[in-house]
């Protein structure tokens, strides 16, 4: 909880640092203030109760406290990356607010208890992003993207407010528990109406996570934003964003599981199917790794489709954000180097390993472990993917996720053997800073650590 | 504490070849890789005089939520693995000599890397471990043929690698339906034996579902008809050290694969598959042979003889008898050896007179006698005619298929024949008879690939007279299997 207030509190001094002149301290003020709310994450962790307030509305319990330590990581590393985007541009200090305010509805979405906390955490969540996808103000595919992304987006927050209207219609609470008893209590003659609030829920949610067939949004969005603020929505955004849907229908809806399975194992089959075949044939990276994220949201929605009601689910999940944000990061912020020439597609890759060794290695790491090769976290998150499907009845489910994995090898290698087989086109020097090379570095050293010692993340849901 | 040295040493010197820029990268890399043999056979010498040594056994854990445990031993089957890798990967660096390599460093640290995972698949007695190896073994290899194959390496290497990765990933699934099903007081558990006890616990159909699962992967890597479509272009693109990785060592994962993790694993699923297994490589085998027979060009008709004998290896093991599967370990052996001589021939041919077409070549044994010779010893083994060292897999595995089916031998029976036929003729167009194009000249051997030649051909001869002490590893090593069988 205290993580959300010092996030809260940056915002609004972030704010008043225009009026100040305080620019120059602004980067160092943010960094700090995620490290504290960090810190204060990692030390409620400790404790051995949850944390509640507002009545019951968010709770800090132990997988909300996980979920927010893999987005306050990821939100570090990403203020350091990102540091050269607010620089251009002139409107610095707003993009600084923007993030931070997304970054405190990311963590309510972590830990609601109550359906109005969770409609202020999309909300909060989603409308700097799609300020932020259009902040190239002056390219027009930014722009096109930011609009795009506003569209679609309040069409699914207006299927998400009526989901709960419906919900709230026959269960007469906001609150999760109380939904989650209500269930309980009648279960055999539940509403129709009830079962209709979950379905659009749902495709909320499936929206939210960019899932097949409501994904048309994130190939365009993602390609028109400027890179660092795509590779924002597909790491903090994207892990809220399963935290959320982990909780509602983990905690919330489990016990009518039979109903929403059958159609988030459609949803799932069709993101793998759809994702990895269109990003089979892309020739932009960046649109490629679109795909590749909507691909990566059937492997996550298969954790909550397993429903194991044990803690294996929250462990593979949080796993799996955490191994893929990591990668993610790395692998944008290769990108956004190898983008500064204008060109996103794989031939802008050509040659990297002789042009910039180091950028080529961390690239193909980051590769390697998208697609789920050991020793890297895209193997053991796979691996506990797998793990919790296998008691299912959804076997064909796994045998479809085997294919389409090897498919995704097909599209990360494309960028490996673009970087050591194809030639360079032209012989640019690559000019790369310290602080992104850093942490670039450290995308590869915890994609590596993950993949060696799987067990400092694996167990700490042993409670 | 052996079997940590033998994983720990090729992984530590591969580490530091990729941090150092040292021009003498070889030599380091044949230094590392003769101390590793050094220590294979110290293990051997200890398995030999006491088999259950503390020496040969190491369980630390890695992952303990998931039970998953850095077990490694060794066993009759794993010291004879673990010695054909330690004793070829030196031959492999040796044969490399006479070519330049841009990158030198990356391309040994590569091999070495490709060693400790090697040697970890074959010593592994973890599910998880083993898997972790096996796909660790991919990604060396994967590098080296992409970064120093032939053209059209991009495409080649990467339908390898798709393919190699598709049969892996069911393999896994396979695992992991297995490793739920283990119940050690109420734990799961990756350790072999829960491993083997856990299968044997399932149904008919259950076993046949996760005998298709992992056989599928072990099919792809050998590789068994229909799954080996990727093989001949690999081979023929990879450099030569990459080509003889995979098929001196690499393919053998796969057959041990079968041995030690599919046959005593799934017993019910091999009866009820098994016979469908067994055609599909006796296909394999008469199909590759046909091809084989049709090629003009060395290397790929190597490749192609490759998957004809992998398809007697495999149709020997399925067999699941003693002969088939001692058969089998044998073979594995002298195949290992043998095929690396072979590439090695077409690679000093190519570097001789820049050709490997056959039909261009002819007359070389008037030009160099003594290289002649060395290639008819080692293509003697590869026919494995009696006295030579592939002579005694070859006899037991025809055996052991006798005994499953006399139809099955009788087609598998032809590897004999139709490989002396290509081999045969293939030599007779290359070293006999006259100079075909006078503008190719063969001089004198160097001396790197003399020795390596020389050794091997050493090796084809004083197994084939004296094959006693493999083979009563081997023996040891079937009976171990079979009695988990039965």
């Amino acid at each position: 909880m205290k993580g959300l207030l010092i996030l809260s509190a940056l915002g609004m001094l972030a704010m008043l640092a225009q009026i100040f002149q305080l620019k120059k301290l602004l980067l160092p003020m943010v960094l700090l203030g995620i490290a504290a709310a960090f810190v204060s994450n990692a030390m409620e962790w400790q404790q051995t109760f949850s944390f509640e307030y507002f009545d019951n509305m968010i709770s800090f319990d132990k997988p909300a406290l996980a979920f927010s330590g893999v987005i306050l990581l990821t939100a570090f590393l990403w203020f350091i990356v990102a540091h050269d985007y607010f620089k251009t541009g002139t409107h610095m200090v707003d993009h600084y607010v923007l993030v931070l305010f997304a970054l405190v509805g990311a963590l309510m979405l972590c830990s609601f208890k109550n359906m109005t906390t969770l409609f202020l955490g999309v909300e909060i969540l989603s409308i700097p992003m799609y300020v932020l996808a259009a902040s190239k103000k002056q390219d027009v595919r930014s722009n096109e993207a930011g609009f795009k992304y506003l569209i679609m987006g309040s069409f699914a927050s207006g299927f998400l407010l009526f989901g709960i209207a419906l919900i709230y219609g026959a269960s007469g609470t906001f609150d999760l528990a109380g939904i989650s008893t209500y269930i309980h209590n009648n279960i055999n003659d539940l509403p129709l109406f009830f079962y209709l609030g979950i379905l659009f829920i749902l495709v909320a949610m499936s929206f939210k996570v960019s899932a097949a067939p409501f994904h048309f949004w994130a190939p365009d969005v993602y390609e028109g934003s400027p890179t660092l603020i795509t590779a924002l929505m597909s790491t903090v955004v994207k892990t809220a964003a399963f935290a959320a849907f982990m909780r509602l229908y983990l905690m919330g809806f489990a016990e009518i599981s039979q109903f929403w399975a059958v159609l988030l194992s459609i949803i799932i089959a069709l993101s793998l199917i759809i994702a990895n075949l269109s990003a089979a044939m892309q020739s932009s990276v960046k649109r490629m790794l679109a795909y590749s994220s909507i691909s990566h949201a059937g492997f996550m929605l298969m954790v909550v489709l397993a429903n194991q009601r044990s803690n294996i689910s929250i462990d593979a999940l949080l796993y799996y954000s955490l191994a893929y944000s990591v990668g993610s990061i790395g692998a944008f912020a290769v990108l956004y180097q190898v983008g500064k020439s204008g060109n996103e597609t794989f031939e802008a890759f050509n040659g990297l390993g002789k042009r910039h060794p180091f950028l080529a290695f961390c690239m193909a790491v980051a590769m390697l472990s998208l697609a789920g090769i050991p020793i890297t976290a895209g193997f053991f998150a796979k691996y506990f993917v797998f793990t919790t499907m296998i008691g299912t009845s959804y076997k064909w489910l796994l045998i479809l996720a085997v294919i389409t994995s090897a498919i995704g090898a097909y599209y990360y290698l494309k960028v490996i053997i673009a970087m050591y087989f194809s030639p360079a086109s032209g012989k640019e020097e690559m000019q790369v800073e310290g602080s992104h090379k850093l942490v670039i570095a450290i995308s590869v050293i915890l994609t590596l650590a993950l993949g060696l010692v799987p067990g400092l993340v694996a167990e700490v849901f042993k409670f | 504490m052996l079997t940590l040295l033998l994983i720990g040493l090729p992984l530590l010197a591969s580490l530091l070849l990729f941090a150092s820029k040292t021009p003498a990268a070889r030599n380091l890399a044949m230094i590392f890789s003769l101390a590793e043999f050094v220590i294979a056979l110290g293990a051997w010498y200890v398995f030999s005089t006491n088999p259950g040594s503390s020496l040969l056994q190491v369980n630390l854990t890695w992952v303990e939520s998931l039970n998953i445990h850095v077990n490694l031993s060794i066993s009759a089957l794993s010291i004879l693995m673990v010695l054909l890798t330690c004793f070829l990967v030196p031959l492999i660096i040796l044969s490399s000599f006479q070519s330049e390599y841009e990158n030198a460093n990356s391309f040994y640290a590569l091999i070495l890397l490709m060693q400790m995972a090697l040697v970890g698949v074959f010593m592994a007695n973890d599910g998880f471990l083993f898997y972790v190896f096996w796909e660790l073994a991919l990604i060396p290899i994967y590098f080296i043929c992409l970064l120093w194959g032939g053209e059209n390496r991009g495409k080649i290497t990467f339908k390898f690698f798709v393919y190699t990765l598709f049969g892996s990933l069911f393999m896994l699934i396979g695992l992991i339906y297995l490793y739920n099903h283990t119940n050690v007081e109420g734990l799961k558990s990756w350790y072999i034996n829960d491993l083997y006890n856990a299968g044997r616990s399932l149904t008919d159909t259950q076993q046949s579902a996760v005998f298709w699962l992992i056989f599928i992967a072990f099919a792809i890597k050998m590789p068994v008809f229909p799954f080996h479509t990727w093989q001949p272009d690999t081979y023929v693109n990879a450099p030569t050290q990459g080509t003889m990785l995979l098929s001196g060592i690499m393919l053998k994962m796969a057959t041990f694969g079968a041995i030690k993790w599919l046959l005593p694993l799934v017993p019910l699923g091999v009866q009820e598959w098994g016979n469908t297994a067994i055609v599909l490589s006796v296909i394999g085998i008469v199909y590759a042979s046909l091809i084989a027979m049709a090629q003009k060009d060395f290397k790929r008709l190597i490749a192609y003889s490759s998957i004809a004998h992998v398809g007697l290896i495999s149709a020997g093991i399925l067999s699941a008898n003693q002969q088939g599967i001692q058969g089998a370990i044998m073979q594995m052996l002298a195949h290992g050896v043998n095929v690396v001589g072979l590439f090695l021939i077409a690679d000093i041919i190519f570097r001789h007179t820049g050709t490997r077409e056959m039909s261009k070549l002819g007359g070389i044994r008037s030009m160099n006698g003594n290289f002649s010779v060395l290639f008819l010893i080692v293509l003697l083994g590869s026919v494995a005619l009696p006295l030579t060292n592939g002579f005694v897999g070859e006899f037991l595995l025809i055996n052991g298929v006798y005994q499953y089916s006399a139809l099955i031998a009788t087609f598998a029976g032809l590897t004999v024949i139709l490989g002396a036929v290509y081999m045969l003729r293939a030599y007779q167009t290359m070293m006999l008879g006259e100079r075909r194009d006078s503008n190719i000249t063969f001089g004198s051997l160097h001396k790197s690939d003399k020795v390596a030649l020389m050794i091997i051909a050493l090796v084809v001869i004083v197994f084939g007279v004296y094959p006693g002490p493999l083979n009563a590893i081997a023996e040891q090593a079937t009976k171990e299997i079979l009695m988990l069988l039965n």
